[in-house]
């Protein structure tokens, strides 16, 4: 079955959106195929900085034949109607429809034909056009006179179908004054400035790697990797592997050529975070490690797009010169910041505004160092040592390092912390306080940062509550749906006996902002929806390792046969309370009086009743959960007994009202420990 | 100096001055008008007229200037080696932005002497904006060896109003782009003349007395009461300009108002370099600027160039 090609090639993409846009295209391709009656079987998917590109094979020549079938209007209706359908059917004249018989609305028309599946080729080329003019791009642009809206000006497009081992042919089609072609161009520099004429599928990425391109943005990944140990273990250093960056960079180019440069160790007397942020941050290089010492080394990594004709002499040596300068800087911050002691910056702080509603940061610090107290009590932190910290939490803010580099903050806080003569944990906590700063950064560990941790997330939290700032539908500015998750992997992960109501002054409506977050935080840790809101009581509990507690017990105890028996006889218990609640209007109380029970079922289920209950309750208080359910559990056979012997609905009323709150009874206790009846099945 | 070899002395690998005419020529032989700079002070030469306001409307434009751009937060007291409060800006400005654009650009680095295939020219993302004019436009700066030598924007919005057609912006950053050209570390041993010996005058013989003054002026001296109240005469007199010029067609007073948009920026930003204004106001600043600039937007679409 033939193959098809697309090769979309566009002024410089941003890094960061080139994977995501190939996938986009391919998903994008693949169902417009399929809406179209087109299957295909496997896919390549490219990106580079200057071109998407997506390889189809095994799409089928032409899709399906297909059988339409169109309803009319009725049979008697008006000659315009039937004129009207006579033309959108395509057909010439009414007695190419059939009649159907509809005895209660009337006999209609149904046009019935076999339409001939499209030629693929035909189906591409008013697929693409259509899907490149609405591409989801994150941000996008328009260009020249045009008005189509792409990531940065789309140049030229391939579009090709064909036959494998045979020419393919062009896919014909115009968007803004791009026709569709055969045609790709190299590397920028190191490619001829002369097109490529592409024939065969497979060619396309031998001809591109003859022209410099490397395609596939894993190979260039594993490339820069591969070449930048080499280069860092031939001066027995070690890279310090970066991840992000090396996904950046290998959006940079597509031909990488990794080259090594040095600046003066002098530079190394600063901390070797400024030193990574700054060579990083600014430059996109690597930075290496001396295995031994554990420091970093005077050298670092780039990553050019061209080799240079010279080797690479130039291009090192203007990398050299703007590091030097960078650092050189970076430096200087740091001898002027050390020059002043971390505490008596805070004053500087009554200038920074945090919020114009809010006040200013000094003001921010008062809050947090209260705060903390508090919560340094409840977990058993030192509270001198939180004070402290949290009084230095936010100096590093007014640091000249922090304003030309602020994702340090914290990390210079603790630098300078340090340096100054601060206690570990304190300098440690500074640093640390602003973990967890995403979803899979790990939470602080020492007592002191978390107290700090959950002051500076919990204050964000109460004070843009307190003017009404919360987060709406996409739109989260402050980052507060962090900061609540952040506050809850906080508590459940450290297992904090931490009640959220009173830690933000009694706000219902975080509070309930809280529990959102907790059930989506739970449900991404893989419980099944119903057991997490079974967990989450009725009267709204703002504990939430109890809550993480009880979602836990419940997934055991409805994966055991006890509790699946339980739950199907509470079911029934639910069920006939219910019905006779509806019926009388009114909701039947718990039972707590022996006199009117008279038979032998009733009375046993009275008793096992009162027998568990002083139990049930320690467990619950202790939110032992687990035992708790098992002892809920073993009332299951007595309700069985019960429905086996026992009519509810009798006609004297005060003996049906009696049994009835003998089983409200049974659903009130049950109802301590978990809300059952939201549990599905 | 009389005498002495000119293609040498102009070289832009030599010469400031000499960076200046080959881009001059360069663009010139583009087909660009060659402006001279606009005489207000302002942060960067997007602000001159002939970009802000041509770039709105459907007529074509091309042209190319130098701008002095004033940044007075960036004044280091000479010390700095690469940061200046005042410095050149070359601007280029494409309406409609040509589809070879970035060959052209490329074209013009060879011309001022840089070898493509010795040094690594990267097209790094970098999305411009200019709150205070309502401006935004896609594009990159441009790295030569790990070092920013240029924006390149094609703009989306100017004014507030979107571009249609879209200009092709360029900017050089004059002082870098020559740090790189003469291999000089610190910008004030620029070579501005390309003289030798005695001949030579540098960077620094031009300017750095004039940043270590305006240094002082821009952190300590600059008269705020004065400045306070010349934003409210800028203001009103913007106002003032953009109601008398209102007639049954077109607008007869744009750029008048326009200039006083220009100099309420500048003035604004002198305020917030010495530290008077704190972060609420600083935002209510901007936003009487950007109000004030979409209208002049607005005007100039009205005027006979402007709805061409």
């Amino acid at each position: 079955m033939p193959d098809f090609l697309l090769e979309l090639f566009c002024e410089e993409i941003p890094s960061s959106m080139q994977e995501s846009a190939s996938h986009d295209l391919q998903r994008l391709v693949i169902e417009g195929l399929s809406d179209a009656g087109l299957k295909s079987n496997a896919s390549v998917l490219c990106s580079t900085a200057c071109r998407l590109t997506l390889g189809l094979s095994g799409v089928p020549e032409k899709a399906e034949d297909r059988f339409v079938e169109r309803r009319g209007p009725r049979v008697d209706a008006p000659s315009k109607a039937i004129s009207g359908f006579l033309e959108s059917a395509a057909l010439s004249a009414i007695d190419q429809a059939e009649i159907v018989r509809d005895g209660k609305k009337g006999d209609f028309y149904v046009a019935r034909r076999e339409e001939s599946g499209r030629q693929a080729v035909d189906i591409l080329s008013a697929l693409i056009p259509d899907l490149l003019d609405s591409f989801p791009w994150k941000k996008s642009m328009r260009w020249g006179s045009g008005s189509l809206r792409w990531v940065r000006p789309l140049r030229s497009i391939l579009c090709l179908f064909g036959h494998s081992g045979s020419k393919m042919r062009v896919v014909p089609f115009e968007i803004e004054a791009i026709a569709s072609s055969n045609i790709t161009y190299g590397h920028r520099f190191m490619a001829p400035a002369v097109p490529i004429e592409v024939t065969y599928f497979n060619h396309y990425f031998v001809q591109l790697k003859e022209a410099y391109v490397i395609l596939d943005p894993a190979v260039r990944r594993e490339t820069i990797s591969r070449e930048a140990r080499k280069l860092a273990s031939a001066q027995g250093f070690e890279l310090v592997e970066d991840e992000g960056l090396l996904q950046e960079v290998s959006g940079l180019v597509e031909w990488p050529v990794v080259l090594m440069g040095r600046f003066s160790s002098d530079f190394l007397t600063v901390p070797p975070e400024v030193i990574r942020t700054t060579i990083r941050a600014k430059q996109k290089c690597f930075v290496l490690r001396d295995p031994v010492l554990g420091t970093l080394a005077p050298f670092f990594i780039l990553v050019s797009n061209i080799f240079p004709r010279d080797g690479g002499a130039e291009v090192i040596k203007g990398h050299e010169r703007v590091i030097a300068a960078r650092l050189s800087d970076a430096c200087f911050f740091y001898e002027q910041d050390m020059k002043i002691a971390l505490e008596s910056r805070n004053e500087q702080l009554r200038a920074v505004v945090f919020h114009e509603r809010l006040g200013t940061q000094y003001e921010r610090v008062e809050r947090i160092a209260t705060r903390v107290r508090s919560i340094a009590a409840r977990i058993s932190a030192d509270l001198g040592m939180a004070s402290r910290a949290a009084w230095l939490s936010k100096a590093d803010l007014v640091t000249e390092m922090v304003g030309e580099f602020p994702e340090l903050q914290g990390v210079m806080g603790r630098c300078y912390a340090e340096a100054q003569g601060e206690a570990h944990s304190v300098a440690r906590a500074i640093e640390d306080h602003y973990r967890p700063r995403g979803p899979r950064d790990p939470v602080p560990d020492e007592p002191i940062s978390i107290a700090l941790a959950l002051a500076d997330k919990l204050d964000m939290l109460t004070a843009f509550w307190s003017i009404g700032e919360t987060p709406t539908g996409r739109k989260d500015p402050y980052g507060l749906r962090r900061a609540a998750l952040g506050v809850i992997r906080m508590i459940l992960d450290r297992e904090l006996d931490l009640p959220l109501l009173p830690e933000i002054d009694g706000n219902k409506d975080l509070l309930s902002f809280f529990l959102d977050r907790l059930k989506v935080h739970l449900r991404e840790q893989g419980f099944r929806h119903d057991l997490i809101d079974a967990a989450f009581m009725p009267q709204g509990h703002s504990d939430l390792l109890v809550i993480l507690r009880r979602v836990k017990a419940l997934d055991e105890f409805v994966n055991t046969g006890e509790g699946c028996a339980f739950l199907a006889s509470l079911k029934r218990v639910g069920n006939i309370l219910r019905a006779a609640e509806k019926q009388d209007n009114s909701s039947f109380g718990s039972l707590l009086d022996f006199v009117g029970l008279e038979l032998q079922a009733e009375q046993d289920l009275f008793r096992h009743l009162d027998r568990i209950s002083p139990d049930l309750d320690t467990h619950i208080a202790r939110s032992d959960f687990v035992p708790a359910m098992v002892m809920l559990a073993s009332l299951s056979p007595l309700i069985d007994v019960f429905f086996e012997g026992v009519v509810v609905n009798v006609n004297d009323m005060a003996l049906r009202e009696t049994r009835l709150k003998l089983l409200a009874r049974v659903r009130s206790v049950s109802l301590k420990v978990a809300d059952f009846f939201r549990i599905e099945g | 100096m009389v005498g002495g070899d000119l293609a040498a002395q102009m070289s832009p690998l030599n010469s400031f001055q000499g960076l200046i005419f080959a881009l001059q020529q360069y663009w010139a032989h583009y087909g660009c008008v060659i402006l001279q700079p606009y005489d207000m002070e302002m942060g960067a030469a997007t602000s001159h007229p002939a970009t802000m306001l041509r770039a709105l409307g459907r007529r074509p434009w091309k042209a190319a200037y130098v701008q002095p751009s004033r940044r007075p937060k960036d004044a280091r007291y000479g010390k700095n080696p690469n940061r200046l409060q005042h410095y050149y800006q070359y601007q280029v400005i494409l309406k409609p932005s040509p589809p070879d654009l970035q060959n052209l650009y490329l074209k013009s680095l060879e011309v001022l002497g840089l070898d493509l295939m010795l040094h690594d020219i990267r097209f790094v993302e970098d999305d411009w904006e200019n709150p205070t004019f309502g401006s935004w436009g896609l594009g990159w700066e441009v790295w030569c060896d790990g070092m920013e030598v240029s924006q390149f924007t094609y703009f989306q919005q100017v004014c507030g109003i979107d571009c249609n057609p879209v200009s092709g912006e360029l900017t050089y950053g004059l002082e870098r782009l020559a740090m790189y050209l003469q291999g000089v570390d610190n910008v004030y041993q620029l070579n501005f003349n390309g003289g030798e010996e005695e001949d030579k005058v540098t960077y620094g013989d031009v300017f750095l007395q004039a940043e270590e003054e305006y240094s002082r002026h821009n952190f300590i001296y600059a008269d705020t009461d004065m400045l306070f109240r010349s934003f409210e005469i800028a203001v009103g007199a913007c106002k003032f300009y953009l109601e008398s010029g209102k007639s049954d067609i077109r607008h007869e007073l744009v750029q008048p108002a326009y200039d006083q948009c220009i100099k309420a920026s500048h003035i604004f930003n002198l305020l917030d370099a010495r530290d008077v204004i704190s972060v609420t106001e600083r935002r209510n600043y901007i936003l009487r600027i950007r109000e004030l600039s979409g209208l002049c937007g607005e005007a100039w679409l009205t005027t006979e160039i402007g709805s061409f």
